[in-house]
């Protein structure tokens, strides 16, 4: 609306939100940054007991492989990389999502909110597959069966963190997944139509591309460095 | 539709909602009153009346400590009928029993009472008052705010009952003692019970500080600018930042724990060998000290979490009661900003005596020295406030001034345990036991009584009886002091804290005399505490009706409202705000409420 323009000089003097959002997206904002300190803690904790350890395994070693591969195939992080690059690609359709939200174009919402529903729930198949694999190697929690890089013994830290962090974060992909798809229903049953507007699939993909941004900082801690 | 068009049609119907909403009201059956109420005002008596019983509970559990440690060559038969043998075998308390007690003690008074009953109860309350709002921003989440605390201490209680017994290892949980179930009975089934109840109550937390965040950020009434909201709206704000920001930390350290407990991972556990069991653990690699690290990001941060709703409800009160303007408004926001900010650099000062780098020590000792200043700062101001003020001795009054006591009691020993140095003869001894008491335990449970005089006849339409109250101050104050402030000599001499019997030490012998003196003060103490519950109860409904809608000629919009305010606060529309909430005295006049527009004679500071 037009005249919002003249109420902007005074943003901090009550009766209108001084970011212009409603509570709801307030309350997302916050809650994205207490999830923030979680994950920050998790990896924290993961550093300090990692950088105490006098070496640990060698992530090109632990995760060589793919689904079907041949024996004897070397592959370094080829498939994480797959992993991720879904996960990536599932919050551009998001943002495509939220959009079309904002264009009241619920056909292309509805879309690009399959398509975003379908990435997750792909990643999680992916994550699933490669704990059954490390499963299978002897990997668990409590268990380690990878040698350090320099050859000692390793300590089980290295597969608790692993299954640990990337359990937590697996679980939000799950949540957000579940969030997507409530997003989906309300979307198809015309809720927003009706509310004149799509702002519940901006908060979904507010946290759906913070779930994908924490998804950088695991790989990278546990696959990169 | 754009952002801001969705917020203004919002405010919009707000409005006119509300005009029509008391004349007919949704039909309210009691189960969506009294129990899965929405209305902020019910969730803030609830948190208020839950946390009264967990005071009562955790209190309780300190008379019983204190019997031990005053009398421990005594017998009374009475406490095996009463608590069992566990508990009280031939009617001492036990050692299991003893750390039983001191542990719930601790967990239930700090997070149960001082945290959730705290600023549950008047972020819940005040918020939407004092700002002019109809409710929270998310009413919903506010009642879920309120029952994942219910659940929480549902499984606390229920934990004092297990065969094991509650968790027996310290409120702060520290491994490896709480991580494994064979080194202690309370860390088997009670500390499971233990935990969960802890991580519903991160998630009851961060319900409602989120809801407190949004609320004060987005629901001001028009005119209530930040620099207008009444201090116990800022300080109330801090808190819910601090409890978003820290409690998740907490929330990763217990999840780790759980896996430590139940999955075979070894985050905190190195090079164990347990006596109980005969065994030499495999765990390896692992480090008891990260548990403390992450225990300790939140453990700081929540003695503010506890301390700042008191203070944002003091300065209100003793600006009210001394008809004067606060003293540096500015200031005491500044000073709230600053200690929130430092509360997330200072956890390691827990932390001096476990090895870490003195280099490190240093600095911790540095930043947390420097709480001393904005501390300072609040009480400078406190104090000026009162100085020549027409001061009204209200029993809110006495307990807000009670609070600035405690505060600059226990907060002067602060400056003693802050010290990485000073702090390797006093760390874990009473002289902790009294600075932490003082400054955070007493301190806040006075801004809380001060909260709960003061504001009562908003909740309950009633007055508390004044007699009453001042016998309760009285007793209170006095007794806190001569239960603490002998345990700072005790703790110079070297005594530490959470010993089962101090009786069979030489060098504490000394002191036997002493903690009989301080036991028999808790006892006393603790029945005064009773004519509050009494005063509280009986004033609900049979207390001195108000007849005066502003009985203390405050300025802040709470009083604006019908003497029994509805669901939606104000019958009408929402007032606008003018002014500052602190025109106390000016141009003659006793006080000018928020709500009334700055004449055109009127001095020009401060609106």
């Amino acid at each position: 609306m037009s005249t919002v323009a003249t109420a902007q000089p005074k943003l901090w003097a009550g009766g209108k939100s001084p970011f212009n959002v409603e509570y709801g997206k307030v309350m997302m904002w916050y809650f994205l940054m207490s999830d923030t300190f979680t994950f920050a803690a998790f990896l924290i904790a993961y550093g300090t007991v990692r950088f105490s350890a006098n070496s640990w395994p060698d992530p090109n070693e632990v995760f060589n492989t793919f689904p079907f591969a041949p024996e004897g195939v070397h592959t370094p992080l080829v498939f994480v990389s797959i992993m991720t690059f879904i996960l990536i690609v599932s919050s551009v359709t998001m943002v495509l999502a939220v959009q079309a939200g904002h264009h009241n174009d619920k056909k292309a919402v509805v879309k690009n909110l399959i398509l975003t529903i379908i990435g997750g729930a792909l990643f999680l198949g992916c994550q699933a597959w490669e704990w059954t694999h490390l499963y299978h190697e002897g990997a668990w929690w409590g268990k380690n069966p990878f040698l350090n890089a320099d050859g000692t013994a390793p300590t089980v830290n290295f597969t608790n963190f692993f299954f640990t962090i990337t359990g937590f974060h697996g679980f939000h992909v799950f949540t957000g997944v579940i969030i997507n798809i409530i997003m989906l229903i309300m979307t198809l049953n015309n809720t927003f139509e009706k509310r004149g507007h799509y702002l519940m699939i901006e908060k979904a993909g507010l946290y759906w591309h913070f779930v994908d941004l924490v998804w950088v900082f695991v790989f990278t801690c546990f696959y990169l460095i | 539709m754009s952002n801001a068009a969705v917020l203004h049609s919002n405010i919009g119907t707000m409005h006119d909602d509300h005009s029509a909403h008391h004349e007919h009201h949704h039909q309210e059956t009691f189960i969506n009153k009294y129990v899965f109420s929405q209305d902020h005002k019910m969730i803030a008596k609830q948190f208020l009346i839950t946390g009264m019983v967990w005071a009562l509970i955790g209190g309780f559990l300190s008379v019983l400590f204190r019997m031990q440690l005053g009398f421990p060559e005594e017998s009374f038969p009475w406490l095996e009928d009463l608590l069992g043998k566990w508990w009280a075998a031939g009617g001492r308390i036990t050692a299991q029993g003893y750390y039983a007690l001191v542990t719930t003690h601790g967990t239930v008074l700090v997070f149960f009472v001082l945290t959730a009953g705290l600023s549950g109860t008047f972020a819940n309350f005040l918020i939407p008052l004092q700002i002019g709002a109809r409710d929270m921003a998310s009413p919903f989440m506010n009642m879920l705010s309120y029952w994942f605390f219910f659940a929480a201490g549902v499984i606390m209680l229920a934990s004092i009952f297990v065969q094991t017994g509650p968790f027996s290892g310290g409120w702060t949980a520290y491994p490896p003692l709480s991580a494994l179930g064979d080194a202690s009975p309370g860390s088997k089934t009670g500390m499971d019970m233990w935990i969960i109840s802890m991580a519903l109550f991160v998630v009851s937390s961060l319900l409602g500080g989120l809801n407190y965040i949004a609320t004060i950020l987005n629901m001001r009434t028009k005119g209530m600018s930040m620099t207008r909201m009444p201090l116990t709206i800022w300080a109330l704000l801090f808190t819910a930042i601090l409890g978003v920001l820290s409690f998740p930390v907490l929330l990763s350290g217990f999840i780790l724990l759980i896996f430590d407990r139940n999955f075979g991972t070894s985050f905190y556990l190195s090079d164990i060998f347990l006596a109980s069991t005969n065994t030499a653990l495999p765990n390896e690699g692992g480090s008891a000290i990260l548990f403390q690290h992450l225990f300790w990001f939140l453990g700081h941060p929540e003695v503010y979490i506890i301390m700042l709703p008191a203070m944002g409800m003091v300065s209100e009160i003793i600006s009210i009661n001394s008809r004067k303007p606060i003293f540096g408004y500015l200031a005491m926001v500044g000073s709230l900003f600053a200690i929130a900010t430092l509360a997330f650099l200072v956890w390691a000062h827990h932390m001096f005596v476990t090895g870490l780098n003195p280099f490190l020590g240093s600095i911790f000792a540095l930043l947390t020295l420097l709480i001393a200043l904005p501390s300072s700062i609040k009480v400078f101001n406190w104090l000026t406030t009162l100085w020549r003020g027409n001061i009204r001795l209200t029993p809110g009054m006495l307990f807000a001034i009670g609070f600035v006591s405690m505060f600059i009691s226990g907060g002067l020993t602060g400056i003693w345990v802050g010290n990485a140095t000073l702090d390797i003869h006093l760390h874990d001894t009473y002289f902790v036991i009294a600075h932490f008491h003082l400054v955070m335990g007493v301190a806040s449970m006075f801004g809380m009584f001060a909260g709960v005089y003061h504001w009562f006849p908003k909740m309950y339409g009633r007055h508390m009886n004044n007699t009453l109250a001042y016998i309760h101050f009285w007793i209170t104050l006095i007794g806190a002091y001569l239960i603490f402030w002998p345990m700072h000599y005790q703790g110079l001499a070297g005594m530490p804290r959470r010993y089962y019997d101090y009786s069979i030490w030489e060098s504490f012998k000394q002191f036997s005399e002493l903690n009989r003196f301080i036991s028999i003060v808790v006892f006393i103490t603790f029945i005064a505490q009773l004519l509050f519950l009494i005063n509280f109860f009986y004033s609900i409904w049979k207390g001195r009706k108000a007849t005066n809608l502003n009985p203390y000629g405050a300025n802040t919009l709470e009083w604006t409202t019908p003497i029994n305010p509805g669901h939606g606060n104000w019958p009408g529309e929402i007032p606008e705000v003018h002014r500052w909430a602190y025109d106390y005295g000016k141009d003659g006049k006793d006080f000018i409420t928020q709500t009334t527009p700055v004449g055109e004679e009127e001095s020009t500071e401060h609106h």
